[in-house]
């Protein structure tokens, strides 16, 4: 299912939305989500799985192609623990 | 860094804020966007939300594992897991947005 795809179900199920509506609903739920992250902040939907920000220490690594030694920096990176509900319907439970 | 936890109801007053529906249509919407994407993950679909990330379900197959505590092994059964990879933009976003 690709974004298209969940807007369209989301507007089907909602004849009273114009579809432009539906795109701008759906983009603000992902638009926030990412934004929250950007300040460093957690999203958590419970049942779904929760959006956090991680952070990796800075270190050095390599050019893999020279073999050259490179710093890098310390960075944050997104992450997603998946919720209890949605794994266990996962599993079948 | 503010360190603050968002719920479905941040999500919703967004929703809310941006198109001019009530708070309870708002709530309800979040939800459905919510429950399409865990129903599609269930069917075994990937979600691909473009300039988002990509949700994918991945077989895992039965292993030995060990309670860390007693040293015990256990086995484990094969399981289906879900995988987020964040999009670039996201990745782009989020390590700008918490630069020091």
């Amino acid at each position: 299912m690709i974004r298209s795809e969940l807007v369209q179900k989301i507007a089907d199920e909602n004849p009273h939305l114009y579809q432009r509506d539906v795109e701008r609903i759906v983009n603000t739920i992902f638009e926030e989500i990412i934004e929250a992250m950007s300040r460093g902040d957690r999203v958590e939907l419970r049942g779904f799985g929760a959006f956090s920000v991680k952070k990796r220490d800075a270190r050095t690594g390599r050019n893999p192609r020279t073999g050259e030694s490179v710093y890098v920096e310390e960075k944050h990176v997104p992450f997603f623990k998946t919720g209890k509900l949605l794994r266990d319907r996962l599993n079948g439970k | 860094m503010s360190e603050k936890t968002l719920t479905r109801m941040d999500l919703s007053e967004a929703v809310f804020r941006e198109v001019g529906l009530s708070r309870n249509d708002s709530a309800q919407l979040v939800e459905s966007v919510l429950e399409h994407i865990s129903d599609a993950l269930v069917d075994d679909e990937q979600v691909k939300i473009s300039s988002f990330g990509t949700f994918s379900v991945r077989q895992k197959t039965a292993r030995m594992g060990r309670n860390p505590k007693t040293g015990q092994e256990v086995p484990i059964d094969p399981r289906r897991v879900l995988t987020f990879r964040p999009s670039h933009l996201m990745k782009d976003r989020v390590a700008a947005g918490n630069k020091k």
